[in-house]
């Protein structure tokens, strides 16, 4: 049996035939359609690794199969930066070191892309770190991580105000 | 993971009409393909109800209670405003629960029934009753010091991991359910059930029916400013409950009008305490009388193995939430939802 699904994929519509139902939408980035970018940690929800943003909201591809995304519109670190400009989230983990050994980060990063577009948190590092809880670092980068997310937040903030002005 | 069929019904007809034995239902799957991942669950059909319309609304009805759709995310639901404010202690909950990215794709139904966090259970070298009748329990002197202290037997002493579901049985929630033989309702209370026979029956639900809402009546709003949930974990965040205990209290007249008192992480189900409410009511919040309810809510408790400690704490935790509750409902959520150590910034409801 396969099915075929239509994903927009980082805003390149595609349609993908799904020969086994149990592909999880992080395996399909992965193994079939070369998005090496969201990381399998733990595979189990555990983690964070694999964090995309479905339908602008992020969740842990490593527990949505594929087939129920159909029609979803996927974004991956991969759609973050326009050509060689980086994403504010992307340039805030250089300038503050949010990262040691790299391999929790395209989840970290999407984490705070996803957490930014909630506006929940505000200025406060406590509820910034609160919903970063799901992505654990195992270099443990959190400070560099926190610093990233709140001057992030204040880049995009006023980027926003500016297009509206 | 086994193969499975998938099917994607466009309505709750063409749902059951889809529905086999060893089928399941699928919403996100934050629990379920964990579960199959594993082994745990072996589901030959899969049946994702995702694409069932209706399912996925907060409504408010005319006589103020709330129904709340099987599909509605647990995110949308907690930072719903207007429900944050009549049930301040379902948001914490919610927030407290699991990570923003899982709370962002699962959905009410499926946290009522998700299956229990027991190791062994999703072990599937290890004996469990749960998961393959009369196989035995590992958990009995095995690894057991977070399971149950109430409501266990020698079948089985795990315990039902949900945060939601804890403040809903305090506040009288309803299940609404449809199956292919008809629509009924029950009390969340009744929903989920202890492990007192063999085989083990882990709900009250027939196979093949379906959540599709849960309410909550309108006199449940009536401890919105003195509600919190207060969730022990064994690290600051994203960590299931050791225990946890929802608690609102009614005031009038310096006296209890109404309280709500259930606790989590304690037994196979959200284990409301009727006798520690009705041993507060009429009475004026005082540390004594917080303190004697905490003692009839844990009355009955007994270690199911290295967990003793927790009739303590969940003693304490009681006392706690009581007197958290008694407070004030914060004006704005905590940063740190449920956390019975952080302080709460900010204003609290006058009193
Ligand atoms: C790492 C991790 C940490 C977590 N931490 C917490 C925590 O701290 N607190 C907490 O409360 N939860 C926690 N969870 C559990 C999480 O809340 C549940 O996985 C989630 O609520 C399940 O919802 P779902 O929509 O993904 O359900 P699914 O996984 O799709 O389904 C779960 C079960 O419910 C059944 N089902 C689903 N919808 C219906 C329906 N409408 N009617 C009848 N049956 C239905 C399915 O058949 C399945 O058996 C955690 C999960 C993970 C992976
Ligand atoms: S406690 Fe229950 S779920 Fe855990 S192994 Fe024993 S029977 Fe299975
Ligand atoms: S790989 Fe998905 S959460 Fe760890
Ligand atoms: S940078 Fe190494 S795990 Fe986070």
């Amino acid at each position: 049996m396969s099915l075929t699904i239509s994903l927009d994929i980082n805003g390149q519509p595609l349609s993908v035939p799904i020969d086994d139902p149990r592909t999880t939408l992080l395996d399909l980035l992965r193994e079939r359609l070369g998005l090496t970018g969201a990381k399998k940690g733990c595979d189990r929800g555990q983690c964070g690794a694999c964090t995309v943003l479905v339908d602008g909201r992020r969740i842990n591809s490593c527990l949505a199969l594929a087939l129920t995304l159909d029609g979803a519109q996927i974004t991956t670190i991969e759609g973050l930066a326009e050509g060689d400009r980086l994403h504010p989230v992307q340039a805030a983990f250089i300038a503050h070191d949010g990262f040691q050994c790299g391999f929790c980060t395209p989840g970290q990063i999407m984490s705070a892309v996803g957490l930014i577009a909630e506006a929940r948190a505000g200025a406060d590092p406590e509820r910034v770190r609160e919903l970063m809880s799901g992505n654990i670092c195992r270099c443990g980068a959190y400070k560099g991580i926190t610093e990233a997310v709140l001057e992030a937040q204040g880049v995009l903030a006023d980027t926003h105000q500016e297009v509206a002005a | 993971m086994n193969r499975f069929d998938y099917v994607r019904p466009a309505s709750i007809a063409e749902a059951f009409a889809a529905f086999q034995p060893a089928s399941h239902y699928l919403a996100a799957g934050t629990n379920l393909v964990d579960l199959m991942k594993g082994g745990a669950a072996r589901p030959k059909r899969l049946i994702d109800i995702t694409r069932i319309p209706g399912l996925d609304r907060i409504e408010w009805l005319a006589d103020g209670s709330v129904r709340i759709g099987a599909l509605v995310r647990n995110s949308d639901l907690a930072y719903d405003e207007r429900f944050q404010k009549s049930f301040p202690s379902v948001a914490e909950a919610l927030l407290s629960g699991a990570s923003p990215q899982l709370r962002n794709a699962a959905t009410v139904g499926g946290n009522l029934m998700q299956r229990t966090r027991c190791p062994y259970f999703y072990d599937v070298a290890s004996a469990c009753n749960r998961r393959l009748p009369r196989s035995g329990c590992d958990a009995i002197g095995g690894e057991n010091r977070l399971h149950a202290i109430l409501g266990w037997s020698d079948e089985c002493i795990a315990t039902h991991p949900s945060d939601l579901c804890v403040p809903l049985v305090a506040l009288d929630a309803v299940v609404e359910v449809e199956g292919p033989k008809g629509a009924r309702e029950l009390p969340l209370d009744e929903l989920h059930l202890l492990p007192h026979a063999a085989p083990l029956r882990e709900t009250a639900l027939t196979p093949g029916e379906l959540i599709v809402a849960v309410r909550l009546p309108a006199q449940a709003a009536a401890v919105a400013r003195h509600a919190r949930y207060l969730k022990v974990r064994e690290r600051t965040s994203f960590a299931f409950a050791v225990v946890s205990v929802a608690a609102g209290l009614e005031l009038a007249d310096g006296k209890i009008r109404t309280a709500r008192i259930a606790m989590g992480g304690v037994a196979a189900k959200p284990w409301r305490s009727r006798e520690a409410e009705a041993a507060l009511v009429g009475s004026p919040p005082t540390a004594e009388a917080f303190a004697r309810a905490a003692e009839i809510a844990l009355a009955e408790a007994k270690p199911s193995g290295d967990n003793a400690f927790k009739i303590e704490l969940a003693r304490r935790l009681v006392v706690r939430a009581l007197s958290s509750a008694l407070e004030g409902t914060p004006q704005a959520m905590p940063a740190l939802p449920g956390s019975p150590i952080a302080s709460v910034s900010g204003a609290i409801h006058a009193v």
